[in-house]
């Protein structure tokens, strides 16, 4: 194995369905224990995923998680097809959310995913298109 | 770690329904009969459960060898003992019928329940446990968490159940008594496989505090007659009330704990998806969360005689006429704490880890990914793994050869055979002619 390979491991996220979300972080954590990642590391990866994954089924109809583990860091890529984010620095402020606050009071809508997101990784970039989709990559080191 | 699950190798045959059921993944067929991987088992009973044959099942346990290895033998019931008889009003039948078959005292565990609840209570309050705190009763749960929810052993509540509780305490009275400590043997009574493992390798205890564990439908037998015979009498008081006999099923633990905003999750699949999501950082709005392996909780234990539904019923229908519960005395709660302060927190077991060096279990899961990508993914058992996923990392390590895979053979035979309508029949990784994605996704709607 040379430094540059990397575990690739992708899920298709379906939009829409809140019931299945969640599927794609369970498939991820189980491959960081097989790697025997400390478990600290794997926690911060499944919080990112998950929030990852719920904003794609509620904002952006699904998309893509994709994830590659390197021997120093997990890099998560999450790319959707969705609206778009019109103004991220926004976006990333604690508690500021689109969601009617019909759905916040259901749980979902917070406005906590993407500062979470940021908080769990050690960097995080969104590249945003309105009306083409968004894709936020985010890396988690893995403690030497 | 000796585990109470085990095979009836001639009663096996190799079917696989336990290795799909089981939740670790711990079991293979190989050369046709059911083997335990030991390190990831649990065991939490559902292979037990499940088996068509019999051919699984938990250690049998000989209730007259235990009343001849000691001169004086306690015995700790669990509340779910209670729940097997037909047309019992009274708990006390049940624990003087122990007396009767040759125990010589009965500590109930659900006493010993409602002592724990309340220095559980206490401890919450000088101890900062993480939330949601989770119930540490169930030890196929602790074992669970310990060997895949590492990073979740910091919301345990200190771990002993109130079996081992009962035990300790038990063995205190037996020896304030003035009975010699190497005359005394303290045996549980217990429903399920993981209480008969915890006597053995007990999770937040540093050693043994009991001496064996009878499984309930064993000493069932022993106790009808002498019950039959015993009217309702007041030979031995009762310590446990109400809340404590509640423990035996889905929310009674969760009941008994002081102002708690709770869950409570019963069945192995369902401990696993609420473990997940607070995993996932899904905190639930929970101050105190109770797992239990089996369904309905411990009244769902393999060991039971009766039917989980049934035995709630007739429990509800008992515990209707004990007595409310008393608080414990100051001196027992403190008593309970030091015990409480005396346990240790389980360990992280990486039984999952393909290698301890990280580039090499790299490699290994690299391999595993290209192996399965050549795999049907039909789940179909017949390489007496539980998934295309875990065969592959059989073979990777060394546990399996490739050619276990009958549809591999399979295909490799047609092939040979120059046979060219197999790409009929044989699964996609097989197939000789590539389809387009279009022309299959055609077909499967059509």
């Amino acid at each position: 194995m040379t430094g540059d390979d990397k575990i690739h491991l992708s899920y298709q996220v379906e939009g829409g369905d809140l019931t299945r979300a969640g599927e794609a972080s369970s498939g991820v954590k189980q491959t960081l224990r097989k790697l025997g990642i400390d478990p600290g590391t794997i926690r911060r990866v499944s919080v990112c995923m998950y929030e990852g994954e719920i904003n794609m089924v509620i904002h952006a109809n699904g998309g893509l998680a994709m994830v590659d583990v390197g021997l120093d860091d997990i890099t998560i890529t999450l790319t959707d097809f969705g609206p778009g984010i019109p103004d991220i620095d926004k976006a990333m402020q604690a508690g500021w959310s689109t969601a009617a606050d019909s759905v916040r009071d259901l749980g979902f809508g917070a406005g906590m995913g993407l500062p979470n997101m940021k908080k769990y990784s050690d960097e995080m970039n969104i590249k945003s298109i309105v009306g083409v989709g968004t894709t936020v990559t985010m890396v988690v080191k893995i403690p030497s | 770690m000796r585990h109470s699950v085990a095979l009836t190798l001639k009663k096996c045959r190799g079917c696989t329904t336990c290795i799909k059921s089981c939740p670790t993944e711990a079991i293979r067929v190989r050369n046709g009969k059911a083997t335990i991987l030991p390190n990831r088992c649990i065991d939490c009973g559902t292979c037990i459960q499940v088996c068509p044959h019999q051919a699984v099942r938990s250690l049998r346990s000989d209730v007259r060898e235990a009343l001849e290895r000691f001169p004086y033998t306690i015995a700790v019931p669990d509340p779910a003992l209670y729940a097997q008889f037909h047309n019992l009003n009274d708990v006390n039948i049940v624990l003087n019928g122990l007396l009767a078959i040759g125990f010589d005292d009965v500590y109930e565990s659900a006493a010993s329940a409602e002592l724990l609840a309340d220095a559980m209570d206490a401890w919450d309050q000088d101890h900062t446990t993480l939330k949601p705190e989770i119930s540490p009763a169930c030890p196929a749960v602790v074992r669970l968490i310990c060997i895949r929810f590492p990073d979740l052993l910091g919301h345990l509540a200190p771990v002993i159940t109130p079996v081992e509780l009962a035990a300790i305490l038990a063995r205190r009275r037996a020896e304030e008594a003035g009975v010699p400590p190497e005359d005394i043997g303290v045996f549980s009574i217990v429903p399920c496989s993981s209480q008969v493992t915890s006597v053995s390798a007990p999770n937040g205890l540093h050693k043994k505090v009991l001496d064996g564990a009878l499984a309930i439908r064993d000493v069932y037998l022993e106790l009808l007659e002498p019950m039959r015979q015993l009217g309702s009498g007041d030979l031995l008081p009762l310590a446990g009330g109400r809340t404590g006999a509640g423990w035996a099923f889905s929310g009674g633990e969760a009941l008994s704990r002081r102002d708690k905003r709770y869950i409570a999750v019963d069945g192995i699949v369902n401990v696993i998806k609420m473990l997940e999501e607070i995993e996932d950082g899904r905190m639930p709005d929970a101050d105190f969360i109770e797992l239990r392996a089996c369904t309905k909780g411990c009244l769902g234990g393999c060991l039971n005689v009766e039917n989980p539904y049934t035995a709630k019923m007739r429990l509800k229908d008992l515990m209707g006429n004990l007595p409310p519960s008393a608080p414990p005395s100051a001196k027992a709660r403190q008593e309970v704490t030091d015990i409480l302060e005396s346990t240790e927190k389980p360990e992280f077991l990486p039984t999952f880890q393909l290698d301890p060096d990280r580039r090499k279990a790299m490699e290994k899961l690299m391999a595993i990914q290209q192996l399965e990508d050549r795999l049907p993914g039909l789940r179909c058992g017949s390489c007496g793994a539980p998934s295309c996923r875990a065969f592959a990392e059989d073979v990777v390590m060394g546990r399996a050869s490739v050619d276990d895979c009958i549809f591999r053979v399979r295909a490799r035979m047609q092939h040979m055979a120059g046979n060219t309508d197999a790409d009929d029949y044989l699964p996609a990784p097989f197939r000789r002619r590539k389809e387009t994605p279009a022309a299959s996704d055609e077909e499967a709607t059509s």
